[in-house]
């Protein structure tokens, strides 16, 4: 069978992307003609609902759900506000820039599609500092949507109104949690809020706002113009829709892909990465970012969806995978990991902030041989107090999850560390 | 009320409250640092993490933080479980990680949050073996300290300066574990309520550096309840004794008053107790040697006391019981305020206003609890800082209310409160002379004379009940004021309307009366709050005595009169020439008092007086509380004694009587209450001198107070037996009852394992609410329900006229202060004296800003910098009042101006 490739399918590495005209061309913006036409926005919200598409943003949320909790009535509190997260600071991620810089449109029509299922005033593209290339393709882009009439007043003659802006942030990992995201968007710090009350409720400058991933967004044109069964008929399990995978480290091809969701994990390294470099062997991966536990070998045939890969003890993530191989050091790739999150911690939680730069220099002290076998102890001790609920928001709690199954799957070389008093990698 | 269960044992809680508010009210050491009861929860510190489990059946339950979740009927938590308290250990030991290891050398120590809670969790070893991070430090002005390396980002400082005050120039800069609070640069922190840094943070990254310039560990201080003495509102404080010399002023809670906040001027303007300038020897000049000891005095006194006329001229600083005492002298006739006519007849307005009890006058805490406030023609910000404070509050909670009408979010939710209510505002109108920094805040701000903004006012009242008269030719701008100020005051439960006598205006007294009454009705419950210059400014006024002009007239006819002046530097308040001419006429001039100013060098006989922190004294404040003033600490010197004492020594000379006893307060205070029904209620303010608990008195000192047997070892190696204090049940040692005292007689707040201010947790009914047994003072107003009537006597607008200008006064919160000048850094921060004119004006007589301004009034010229200002109205001069050195003005005539 032909695996249906919907949202790259019109990304070629060797051309630019599609301006808009050639972007109606393949199809484009047919699905808001049809919703402008021919749908209410609870119908549209309902259609979302019966897809399965979850948030591939991480967190893997129904985002039909996530929608579904945004006040609809005429009391509720306008401005209302669509936000797509372009902040891709995962480590090891790199499908939204794919997605960004390939198609934009596509993003962008998904955006309005999915504020006119909320019926928001306002949508934003936060963007990743980083990201100079997607910027100038997403300010191009969003012109010729209002030019076109996709965006701005009475779209298309539904009477659904648009502004659209682009955002870019100034490259804090932070960003990518929802309510830091609103935080900074206000020209606040990008510290994390308190949930409850959620962003549906009081989100950006405290009206009800939803905050969707890129990728998340970009399946929304698809299954207007599919249909939900469709969109779940390109899945290998219950999760709906296609996957944007990617594989990086010491692998023959290293890239992103889409595929359908559930493809198993030695696919995705075997096929389409082209398996290990010689030389290399698979000693374990990261599947869905820096902030997911370690899989290895023993997991190389689970499906990559949400539930199976939290079956194995992981999270799916953002799909993106980094292989760990066999002649890099575990502990110093993990010194590596929460030396990024030491630093993008925002500094608000007391764990997170004294905890994860205590961690880094525990990690680095093993690195350089001066480790003590209690250091082993107070690895775990922070697994086990920066878990969920007792740090403010998630940051802490995901970068502790490499370290927590690199303890788990990689004693062995935490403790030779100690033993020898230096990296036995070197 | 919800029923929850903490550690197994069920308790009935309060709604509305989150657990940690929950645990501390019902006396649990739950330990926390971000969480305040003034400015609610946020989440971040994650220390008071306690278990919270599903329902009966789950014993696995989860780490919750507590001051983020409400409490709900059934919900079990625990505070013992194993997991949580090894997590709130954790907690400390990740603070601990880069806290330094200075508690010897930190002023914080002993009373420290971050030590309290350190040895609540029990982490006591550290695992931790790198270097810390350090941080540079700030200058940040005369008043607060700064050692960033302290401190364990606990966000109150920048929660506090920032959203609670409204200050701009504190800030949190960069991130992770690099979080650094400080300002943009080095320099003076510009709000005046900075000093609470150094009780807003738990350790010792703001600390009080005038504390710091004469150190003491704060468990060797002895302390006493205390009440601020540099404006009316009356403020509680905790006075800070060693060695002889007064060393801190911290905030004593009292939760109608100033709850848990003092200004700057406040906490830091005590030093005019440790001034060389005090008056220590009693003199009686015009002779070979002027110091005189007690006998030779108390030889000298009947020689001018009797067989003459003696008046009294009484204090708005001084306590009740001094003036009182003076009255007592001199006789009720004789008996003057010392004050200018036109200051008597405001503050009698006030005071009669107040008394006939129509309308409420609230307390501070019903300002913050206001949802709509109008400030007529008082510069609060300068005149009341605290209020100005409340007002602040006021306008922040009913915005906050507003979006809790919205969305159901808890009120101590702090964070989600702000986020929702973003930059909306509750009503706040703000009519002022010039413009202040609470225009900011307000809705509508109105600056001009005090006639115009009485129009104002009188439209208002005009629009509330169209029985009263609307203003005559009213300017568009008025009118459409008007319009707006009365809609948000009619959509208000519980308006608020402040005025003051510091414009010298009595139009403004009635108008701000006039709304306040065309308000009032059976669903609304209108506040009419007033501001008088001075801690007693009240007090004097309820004696309705006369001015000083009344008594300038007495010695202009009789030759033969002693003065007797209490607390008083006439040159003040008087304008020169006036006071200069009294002194010719007087026979004798008998002058008590703490300081040396231009009064006390007019005396024939000078008698040193105790100040607040070495006498009691019961003083009234704005809203008619009377709260009594303990004094800390006794002078070596017994010379220096409360003023009511000399006084009443002197009326048993006058009078040829003896008792043979000495006096104490509460006998001025029942003799008071018996010859001025007035006073109704002042003899409860406190427990009786000979109250005691279990046969005890109370300690000042804490059972930690250190040295006690050596700090006297230069003098005599035997340890001099303590001092005795006939007037209070305060002792001055360390022993005594330990227990909770009556709420009067808090000085300082402690409980075991609670070292810091954080202490007073432990004193309140509830968290956040009213000492245990009722806060301290009792207000003498009360409301008899009778129906107001309206003055309605509306002034003419004001018109400017040719070649003259209407002189106004701007007080200034740091430099207008006659006592609190002499602290080296407020001193610092005082303006210089100018003189402010409209940029026309100024043209029109050729000047521009920094040129000399001749300001001819009073029958002197005086020479002021000039500033020009676009925002004023033309026909008005205005200059800096109350400043060091200035004499008092006319304010309110019509003076010359030239170049």
């Amino acid at each position: 069978m032909m695996t249906e490739r919907p949202l790259t399918r019109n990304i070629y590495p060797d051309r630019p992307p599609m301006n808009l005209k050639e972007y109606e061309q393949t199809g484009g913006y047919a699905a808001l003609r049809k919703v402008c036409s021919s749908m209410d926005p609870a119908a549209l919200q309902k259609l979302v609902q019966d897809s399965n598409l979850k948030g591939r943003g991480g967190a893997g949320f129904s985002t039909g759900m996530k929608w579904s909790l945004i006040p609809m009535d005429d009391k509720a509190a306008r401005p209302k506000y669509l936000i797509a997260n372009a902040d891709e600071m995962e480590p090891g991620t790199f499908k939204d820039r794919l997605l960004l810089e390939g198609n934009p449109h596509q993003l962008i029509e998904g955006m309005i599609l999915a504020a006119y299922a909320i019926q928001a005033d306002i949508a934003y593209v936060f963007l990743r500092w980083a990201y100079h290339e997607a910027a100038a393709l997403i300010r191009k882009s969003i012109q010729e949507a209002y030019d076109a009439g996709y965006l701005g007043t009475d779209i298309l003659g539904s009477g659904f109104h648009l502004e659209m802006y682009l955002h870019t942030g100034v490259g804090r990992y932070m960003c990518g949690e929802e309510t830091a995201l609103l935080n900074a968007l206000e020209g606040k710090r990008a510290t994390p809020r308190a949930k409850p009350p959620f962003p549906q409720i009081s989100g950006l400058f405290g009206k009800p706002t939803i905050v969707n991933n890129v990728e998340t967004l970009c399946c929304v044109p698809h299954i207007v113009n599919n249909g939900a069964a469709w969109f779940k008929g390109l899945s290998y399990s219950e999760d709906g829709g296609t996957k944007v995978y990617g594989v990086s480290g010491k692998v023959k091809r290293p890239g992103a892909w889409e595929l359908p969701m559930g493809v198993t994990m030695r696919e995705l390294i075997e096929e389409h990465a082209g398996g290990m470099k010689s030389g290399y062997e698979l000693k374990g991966v990261l599947p869905g970012g820096a902030s997911t536990d370690f899989l290895t070998t023993q997991h190389l045939d689970i499906k990559m969806d949400y539930k199976s890969v939290a079956a194995a003890g992981s999270r799916l993530g953002t799909g993106t995978m980094i292989v760990l191989d066999s002649g890099t050091c575990p502990v110093g790739f993990v010194h590596n990991l929460q030396h990024f999150f030491a630093q993008e911690s925002c500094g608000w939680c007391t764990p997170c902030r004294e905890g994860l730069p205590w961690v880094e220099k525990i990690l680095l002290a093993l690195e350089k041989g001066d480790g003590k076998p209690e250091d082993i102890e107070l690895l775990q001790m922070h697994t086990q107090f920066l878990g969920p609920g007792n740090t403010f928001c998630a940051l802490a709690p995901g970068a502790m999850e490499p370290l927590q199954s690199a303890l788990k799957y990689f004693m062995e070389d935490f403790e030779k560390h100690v033993e020898h008093k230096k990296c036995p990698y070197d | 009320m919800p029923r929850i269960y903490i550690d197994n044992m069920p308790f009935e809680v309060k709604a509305g409250k989150n657990l940690l508010e929950v645990c501390l009210s019902l006396g649990i050491d739950l330990p926390y640092f971000c969480w305040h009861p003034a400015m609610g929860s946020i989440g971040a510190c994650r220390q008071c993490a306690v278990k919270v489990y599903k329902d009966a059946e789950d014993t696995k339950g989860r780490i919750m933080m507590s001051c983020m979740e409400s409490v709900k009927d059934d919900l079990r938590i625990s505070v013992c479980d194993p997991g949580a308290k090894a997590f709130r250990a954790q907690v400390i030991e990740w603070l601990m990680t880069n806290h330094p290891h200075d508690c010897p050398v930190c002023d914080e120590g002993g009373s420290c949050h971050l030590q309290d809670v350190t040895v609540m969790t029990g982490h006591d070893y550290r695992r931790y073996e790198f270097k810390k991070r350090t941080y540079t430090n700030q200058y940040l002005g005369p008043l607060i300290n700064h050692e960033m390396n302290r401190c364990i980002q606990c966000y109150r400082c920048v929660r506090f300066y920032r959203d609670y005050a409204g200050g701009k120039d504190l800030n949190v800069f960069s991130a992770h574990n690099h979080v650094y609070f400080g300002r943009e640069k080095d320099g003076v922190l510009q709000s005046p309520f900075s000093g609470n840094l150094a009780e807003v943070c738990p350790t010792g990254v703001f600390t009080d550096k005038t504390l710091k310039e004469h150190y003491t560990r704060k468990w060797d201080l002895t302390n006493a309840p205390a009440i601020c003495q540099h404006c009316s509102l009356g403020c509680n404080i905790i006075a800070g004794e060693r060695y002889g010399q007064l060393r801190s002023i911290v905030n004593r809670y009292n939760s109608e008053v100033n709850g848990y906040f003092l200004c700057d001027k406040g906490r830091f303007g005590y030093e005019f107790v440790n001034s060389e300038n005090r008056i220590t020897q009693t003199l009686i000049r015009h002779r070979a040697a002027e110091a005189v000891d007690e006998q030779t005095l108390m030889n000298h006194l009947p020689h001018i006391l009797t067989g003459h006329t003696v008046i009294g001229i009484g204090s708005p600083r001084a306590s009740i019981e001094s003036n009182y005492a003076l009255m007592e002298l001199a006789g009720k006739e004789c008996f003057y305020q010392g004050l200018p006519d036109n200051q008597v007849f405001l503050e009698q307005k006030i005071a009669d206003i107040l008394s006939a009890g129509t309308i409420h006058t609230p307390s501070l805490k019903e300002i913050e609890q206001a949802d709509a406030v109008l400030v007529l023609g008082e510069d609060i910000w300068n005149t009341a800082p605290i209020m100005a404070l409340a007002v602040r509050q006021s306008v922040m909670r009913t915005a906050a209310a507003h979006v809790q009408e919205q969305v159901p979010v808890p009120g101590w939710h702090d964070a989600a409160l702000k986020e929702l209510a973003q930059e909306s505002k509750g009503f706040l109108a703000n009519m002022s002379i010039l413009s202040s920094p609470l225009d900011e805040i307000a809705a509508v701000q109105v600056h001009g004379t005090p006639d115009d903004m009485a129009r104002l006012g009188f439209q208002i009242a005009h629009l509330l009940n169209n029985t009263l008269p609307a203003v005559d030719n009213a300017a568009d701008t008025l009118l459409h004021n008007a319009t707006m100020i009365s809609q948000q005051l009619l959509l208000a439960r519980h308006p608020v309307i402040i005025t003051g006598t510091s414009s010298g205006s009595e139009a403004l007294i009635r108008a701000a009366y006039d709304i306040a009454a065309a308000l009032q009705n059976e669903e609304r419950h209108p506040g009419l709050a007033f501001v008088l210059p001075d801690c007693n400014s009240m007090g004097l006024a309820m004696t309705g005595a006369s001015s000083f002009e009344k008594a300038l007239a007495i010695v202009q006819k009789n030759p033969d009169v002693t003065a007797v002046i209490l607390e008083n530097d006439l040159y003040r308040n008087i304008p020169a020439d006036l006071v200069d001419t009294f002194f010719s006429k007087c026979r004798q001039v008998v002058v008590l008092d703490t300081l040396h100013n231009r009064t006390t060098e007019k005396a024939d006989v000078l008698i040193p007086v105790a100040t607040f922190a070495e006498g009691d004294g019961t003083f009234i404040n704005n809203e008619g509380r009377a709260q009594r003033s303990y004094q800390v600490f006794m002078s070596p010197d017994k010379v220096l004694k409360e003023a009511f004492k000399w006084l009443f020594e002197m009326k048993v000379i006058r009078r040829a009587i003896s008792n043979g006893h000495d006096v104490h307060p509460d006998e001025m205070l029942a003799g008071l209450e018996r010859a001025y029904p007035q006073f109704k209620g002042i003899a409860d303010v406190v427990p009786s001198h000979a109250f005691r608990i279990h046969g005890s008195r109370i300690p000042r000192e804490s059972q930690r107070y250190s040295g006690r047997t050596a700090m006297q070892a230069n003098k005599a190696v035997s340890e001099p037996k303590p001092l005795q204090d006939d007037d209070s049940p305060l002792s001055f040692t360390m022993e005594g009852y330990r227990g909770m005292p009556p709420a009067p007689l808090i000085p300082y707040f402690w409980a075991p394992g609670w070292n810091s201010g954080q202490a007073v947790n432990k004193y309140q009914q509830e968290t956040g609410g009213a000492l245990k047994g009722g806060d301290p003072g009792i207000r003498l107003f009360r409301e008899t329900g009778a129906i107001p009537a309206y003055f309605q006597d509306i002034p003419d607008a004001f018109s400017p006229r040719q070649g003259k200008w209407f002189l106004l006064p701007q007080y200034q919160l740091f430099g207008s202060g006659e006592l609190s000048i002499y602290t080296k850094g407020i001193a610092a921060l005082s303006p210089e004296p100018r003189a402010i004119l409209s940029a026309r004006d100024a043209a029109s007589l050729n000047m521009a800003t920094g040129d000399l301004l001749s300001v001819q009034t009073d029958n002197r010229t005086y020479q002021f910098p000039l500033e020009t200002r676009d925002d004023l109205q033309d026909g008005i001069v205005i200059l800096t009042a109350g400043l060091k050195g200035m004499d008092a003005l006319s304010w309110g005539t019509w003076v010359n101006l030239f170049k």
